[in-house]
């Protein structure tokens, strides 16, 4: 796999291709370790299976749930007769995931956190159940989490953390770790997420743009996924309803004497025809999941653009308040009064302050404006660092994803190109068969 | 009733014989109609429509080689009527319906008139390649006479229509003594393929409603930049569904109709033969019961039985040509339906094709030999 970093026309030689649904992750595998992290290079990472158990929730209800195997295996090659080494396994539930996705949105900012699998089905077409305890939806769910562990084991800055090592070999006390990392209180409230994006004053051009893009991008899946769920509905119809003419040709044939054999086999691909579409709509699912995955990426990538209002924000609050500082250092010093202040008017009515009382508020003005110089420093540099090391992330996210989606364009392609194979293929058959008439 | 050399070839056809007759029928077929030209015509009283028959033929019968002559949907009710009297027991090929049920939302749009046409068309041209029916004189006039009116007001008229009726239904109260095993066969065979075509019927217009709920979802694609290339694809498959629907429904569909008429044909013919045979029947009973000979009725008798015989040879001599027939006909519409489901998907492989090419925006050559490498394995 190559791209051409930089340009925006940027082209992309499809290798290998292994592109049917079950190896698609195995696809992902390649192009990441080429990439190459060194938790990567150390360890293969599989979510291996999924299986349901019951116990006693929070509020002491009895539940069902589901829980995933992950095994991690040491990745060394294997010698040629050798068996690879019996992986090591534990397993997690889905909120598990959630807890350890949301301690990285917290804990890295400036980085687009991989998404995970939806947690309830949507864009569903009819006969796909948007129950979670469906063995399809739980395969899909498997696939999309053990993806999830994938991108974050690749990526440059999340594959280093710690807690994320500890996730996928300590089962026992991850938990407890977790929460002891204190995330929980660095977690903006959303309050003030909301109230920066309406008064920022000098929003980064970039970061407005890519806002843009993300909001854009979502649209577009958005109506991609819902068309292509109606479509899918439809296409079923055609095809199911074809499968009554298997039947009918079977009971016609029994009266013909010349016409029955022909029409009995006729009627064979016909019912071939009409149970096609199960594996052809199972596939499309697997493509409906990637493009998913970019959808729900639109969120990470917004919550890094709000991120970056919020201390912007933060920086543009505390430099006025420095400013306003500083003016009245002036006016204390000069004796004007520029601005309205209780102060001034109190002095202007119940006369002038003392020497001292004036010093000593001038002393501790000061104070303040040392501290708020060094604040706006700090505001200043932590921003800076945040656009510095957000817009890498962000370089690396705009090639991961045109490389992805135009892989599951085309992968998407290639399953409609087999699944007219199959039609052509069905119906040639069918051909042969009138002809026996 | 002349016999034909085609109609006692008939009875010792074997299958490799079949082609060589079509040939055979090809090479020696004498005349040729076409029905077309439709043209609106307004009176005082009605709107309808006239057609143009044009005949061209070398039959010694006909007294030119060339026939022009309008007659619209009424005249060929009429000849295929005096047809069925004539013959009561022959298969005579339906006429298309008069009205249309559902869906219709004016008696005349063009969609409706050219269908009526094609099958009006193919109507004159069974009855032509029918080696009995081609030579009725009702037949000749039909397609000969400028002025049909005059010719209408002959024959059997409406009371004696009744009379026939009448008969008919008494006939049917009493029930046949005994009906020959072949022609029970054939009535129940009649029966099952009635209700077979018309599922076969049910299920074509349930996948065309099925295809076209698809295009419109299909329709729906309504794509921007980035997607431009799938745009064009979707746009490219919208097309080729339409097409395969428009397929369906001037192909297969009137295929299949044609038999779910002829279905209701075969079961008048049982009808009728069964009739002849009661009427026989009734006749002879009476016959039998008077004690001083009757010469009459006898000779009544005698006549009835003979047209029993007449009408049964008859309808099993047209009863294997009409099989034929319905072979070929259903044989031809399913594997033109089937070539054209071919064509479909080859057409929508080649937009997915140019689809994956433009999202790579170059055409990637191993995309390409992996595709075509499926192919060839």
């Amino acid at each position: 796999m190559m791209a051409d970093s930089g340009s925006s026309e940027e082209v992309a030689v499809i290798g290998n291709i292994d592109l049917t649904s079950s190896e698609s992750e195995n696809n992902i595998i390649n192009t990441m370790v080429e990439r190459g992290t060194a938790l990567l290079r150390k360890m293969e990472i599989n979510v291996a299976e999924a299986e349901k158990r019951t116990g006693k929730n929070t509020v002491n209800m009895q539940e069902t749930y589901t829980v995933y195997l992950i095994e991690t295996r040491p990745a060394e090659t294997v010698p040629d007769g050798g068996t690879p080494a019996a992986p090591d396994t534990l397993w997690r539930r889905y909120s598990e995931f959630e807890l350890l996705r949301t301690y990285l949105l917290v804990t890295y900012p400036y980085i687009i956190i991989p998404p995970l699998p939806e947690k309830r089905a949507e864009f569903v077409w009819h006969k796909l159940s948007a129950d979670n305890l469906d063995p399809d939806f739980v395969e899909r769910r498997r696939v999309g989490l053990e993806n999830f562990l994938l991108r974050v084991a690749s990526h440059p800055v999340l594959s280093n953390d710690e807690i994320f090592f500890r996730f996928l070999t300590e089962e026992k006390g991850w938990r407890e770790a977790v929460l002891e990392t204190g995330f929980q209180d660095k977690a903006d409230s959303r309050l003030k997420s909301l109230s920066a994006m309406f008064r920022v004053k000098n929003p980064d051009k970039r970061f407005t743009a890519l806002k843009h893009y993300s909001d854009e991008l979502n649209t577009v899946i958005s109506q991609l996924l819902r068309v292509r769920a109606r479509v899918a509905d439809r296409l079923y119809g055609v095809y199911k309803v074809h499968g009554n003419y298997g039947r009918v040709f079977s009971e016609w044939s029994a009266i013909e004497k010349e016409m029955g054999d022909g029409l009995q086999s006729a009627g064979h691909h016909m019912d071939t025809y009409a149970s096609s579409i199960d594996d052809i709509l199972e596939e499309e699912e697997h493509y409906a999941d990637q493009l998913k995955e970019y959808l729900f990426y639109t969120d990470a990538v917004r919550s890094v653009c709000r991120k970056h209002e919020l201390i912007q924000y933060e920086l543009e609050m505390a430099a006025q308040d420095l400013a306003h500082k500083k003016q009245q250092k002036e006016e204390l010093a000069t004796g004007t009064v520029r601005v309205f202040s209780l102060k001034g008017m109190t002095s202007k009515l119940f006369g002038q302050e003392s020497q001292e009382q004036r010093e000593s508020r001038l002393a501790a003005l000061e104070q303040s404006i040392q501290e708020g110089e060094e604040a706006v420093k700090e505001k200043n540099a932590e921003c800076q660092e945040f656009v510095r090391t957000a817009w890498e992330d962000i370089e690396r996210f705009k090639e991961q994803k045109d490389r992805d989606l135009r892989e599951a364009l085309i992968s998407y392609a290639i399953m409609q190109i087999s699944m007219c194979k199959k039609g052509i293929q069905v119906w040639s058959n069918a051909k042969e068969c009138f002809n026996k008439m | 009733m002349p016999n034909s050399p085609s109609s006692m070839v008939n009875q010792y056809r074997l299958e490799e014989d079949e082609e060589e007759e079509q040939q055979q029928d090809a090479d020696t077929k004498d005349i040729f109609i076409t029905v077309d030209n439709p043209e609106s015509h307004v009176t005082a009283i009605e709107t309808f429509i006239m057609y143009r028959v044009l005949t061209k033929t070398t039959r010694s019968e006909f007294d030119s080689s060339e026939y022009e002559v309008r007659r619209r949907y009424q005249d060929f009710l009429w000849l295929r009527s005096r047809l069925e009297e004539n013959h009561p027991t022959l298969i005579v090929h339906p006429l298309p319906e008069k009205f249309v049920m559902k869906g219709m939302v004016e008696r005349f749009n063009d969609d409706f008139i050219e269908t009526r046409r094609k099958a009006l068309h193919r109507f004159l041209n069974k009855i032509s390649e029918h080696p009995i029916l081609s030579y009725s004189q009702h037949f000749k006039v039909f397609l000969t006479a400028q002025e049909l009116t005059s010719h209408k007001k002959q024959g059997p008229g409406f009371l004696s229509r009744m009379g026939e009726t009448v008969r008919a239904v008494a006939n049917s109260v009493r029930g046949l003594r005994n009906r020959p095993e072949e022609f029970t066969l054939m009535q129940e065979y009649v029966e099952d393929f009635s209700n077979k075509i018309c599922s076969v019927d049910k299920v074509t217009q349930r996948i065309i409603k099925e295809q076209r709920e698809y295009l419109d979802e299909l329709k729906q694609y309504d794509l921007a930049e980035p997607l431009k290339g799938v745009a064009r694809c979707v746009e490219g498959c919208s097309k080729e569904t339409e097409e395969q629907i428009q397929h369906l429904s001037e192909v297969l569909v009137p295929a299949l109709h044609e038999y779910v008429l002829c279905a209701e044909t075969l079961k008048a013919v049982m009808r009728r033969r069964d009739n002849i045979q009661a009427e026989f029947e009734a006749k002879n009973e009476a016959l039998a019961s008077r004690k001083p000979e009757n010469q009459e009725l006898q000779e009544e008798v005698d006549g009835l039985a003979d047209r029993v015989e007449l009408a049964n040879n008859a309808l099993k001599g047209d009863w294997s040509r009409w099989q034929k027939g319905m072979r070929t006909d259903l044989k031809s519409a399913f594997i033109s339906t089937a070539e054209k489901n071919v064509d479909y998907y080859e057409k929508v492989a080649l937009y997915r094709l140019a689809s994956a090419c433009s999202t790579t925006q170059l055409w990637s050559t191993e995309a390409a030999e992996w595709i075509f490498q499926e192919e060839i394995d």
